[in-house]
């Protein structure tokens, strides 16, 4: 059976992570391509890097920091933050990039999921959707959750998989930061509404969490703080996962 | 010669394919022409993308020919992916375009009943014994599948809305759809037992 994934993002900023990060026994803990080693060992099936540099000027390194995690990384990397064309895609391609995961630009111009999709195949183009109730309804962020669009976050979804998304990185941004569990009714509305995989994000605190989101229908979750803090390993996370019969790979 | 030649389809995720050959220690370039795969020790066919890009990109170069004729002859090559796929005779991916067609069989969309595409790590069962493949889980990342395949081949399976081909393989020649370079310490031992044989 196709296992679950269970997905460390790292938020990175000129070539160190961000976000509370807390590593004992890692000398420098805000090295990407360290903890990116270190959850492999501890079973992660797939890694997500996002850049958060505001600016093109400030997302000069991303390439370099790409690589240098590539040398190390023996597991799927999707990378996300500023890919604008499929000139971005490209480079973030040679530099050891699996899948490019695109939010705002995807957005403002919809034939960069179809363009990246037909370059690199549909397994390779995700679309990282930032979502948020108004007037009870999802929907979408962009901008960092700066921008509050019109767009359908259900809608939006449903769209992205047409112009070629094979993936959707769907966060709630209601519940991120929040540690109060993932956005599940939203999980569920796209989940139901699409055929490709969704990448739950937003929210955690444990694995119950993570538990209730794949029932709500997540191919997988993706986490950060728990795990940057500590509170849980990667493999705490399986083997709760296992206890409540969810398939996952355990080494 | 102490390295591995890739063949480039166009748009596959070279960086990672080379990145996994060079953790083994091994070095990795990329293919300049028909004689070059001729003439090759070893090869690497990856593909990420569509079968119909990538075999009009092959026949742009004019390298099928020596592609077929090393299968053919047994030298050491591994397909990966969409590689794999490419041995076969058509895709429903691409209408009308032609394979590689070393196996006479079509290549498949995967059923509406699961989640397309087939993301992540699934079991690899070694069904024919005497291969390099073993048991294990492999990463997946395909919406197009392959059933069948003839006998001489050694054949490994994984399910996803039914069965479909994980692996397949005669001697030196072996063909993934899963992707060793992106399957952790699995796939790493994979790479590292056909370097060696």
């Amino acid at each position: 059976m196709l296992a679950t994934r269970v997905i460390p993002c790292l938020d990175f900023l000129d070539g160190r992570v961000v976000k509370g990060v807390k590593f004992q026994g890692l000398r420098d803990s805000g090295e990407p391509a360290p903890l990116a080693k270190r959850y492999e060992a501890e079973g992660a099936d797939e890694l997500v890097m996002l850049d958060v540099a505001a600016t093109s000027e400030g997302r000069k390194n991303a390439a370099e920091t790409v690589a240098k995690v590539r040398s190390v990384l023996s597991i799927p990397l999707t990378v996300g933050g500023g890919v604008r064309s499929v000139d971005d895609a490209a480079r973030l391609m040679d530099a050891g990039a699996d899948k490019l995961a695109a939010n705002t630009a995807a957005v403002e111009c919809n034939s960069l999921l179809s363009e990246i999709a037909g370059r690199f195949g549909a397994q390779c183009a995700v679309v990282a959707i930032d979502a948020a109730v108004h007037d009870d309804r999802w929907v979408v962020l962009t901008r960092s959750g700066t921008t509050v669009t019109e767009l359908d976050a259900i809608e939006w979804a449903v769209k992205a998989t047409e112009l070629g998304a094979g993936e959707i990185l769907l966060t709630s941004w209601d519940r991120d930061g929040t540690q109060s569990g993932y956005d599940n009714e939203l999980i569920y509305a796209v989940a139901s509404r699409v055929r490709v995989p969704v990448i739950a994000s937003g929210g955690a605190a444990n694995p119950q969490h993570m538990i209730e989101a794949i029932r709500a229908g997540a191919s997988a979750v993706l986490a950060a703080s728990i795990l940057h803090t500590e509170q849980f390993s990667v493999s705490d996370i399986k083997r709760a996962m296992r206890e409540a019969n969810i398939e996952v790979r355990l080494r | 010669m102490n390295e591995v030649v890739i063949v480039p389809t166009g748009s596959a995720n070279l960086a990672s394919v080379r990145a996994a050959f060079a953790r083994l220690s091994m070095a990795s370039r990329l293919a300049q022409s028909a004689a070059d795969i001729d003439s090759a020790e070893r090869i690497v066919l990856p593909g990420v993308g569509a079968f119909g890009a990538a075999m009009e990109e092959l026949r742009r170069q004019g390298w099928t020919r020596a592609l077929s004729s090393r299968i053919e002859q047994r030298k050491p090559t591994f397909c990966i992916c969409l590689g794999l796929q490419l041995l076969y005779a058509s895709s429903d991916e691409s209408p009308g375009i032609e394979g590689l067609s070393m196996i006479k069989s079509l290549i498949s969309r995967l059923p509406s009943t699961v989640v397309v595409p087939h993301m992540g790590w699934n079991e690899v069962k070694v069904q024919d014994r005497g291969g390099l493949v073993r048991s294990g889980h492999a990463y997946f990342a395909n919406s197009f599948r392959a059933t069948d395949a003839p006998n001489e081949w050694i054949v490994s399976r994984t399910d996803y809305g039914g069965e479909m081909i994980a692996a397949l393989e005669i001697g030196p020649v072996v063909a993934c759809q899963f992707h060793p370079e992106l399957s952790g310490e699995y796939g790493l031992t994979l790479l590292e037992d056909w370097l060696a044989c």
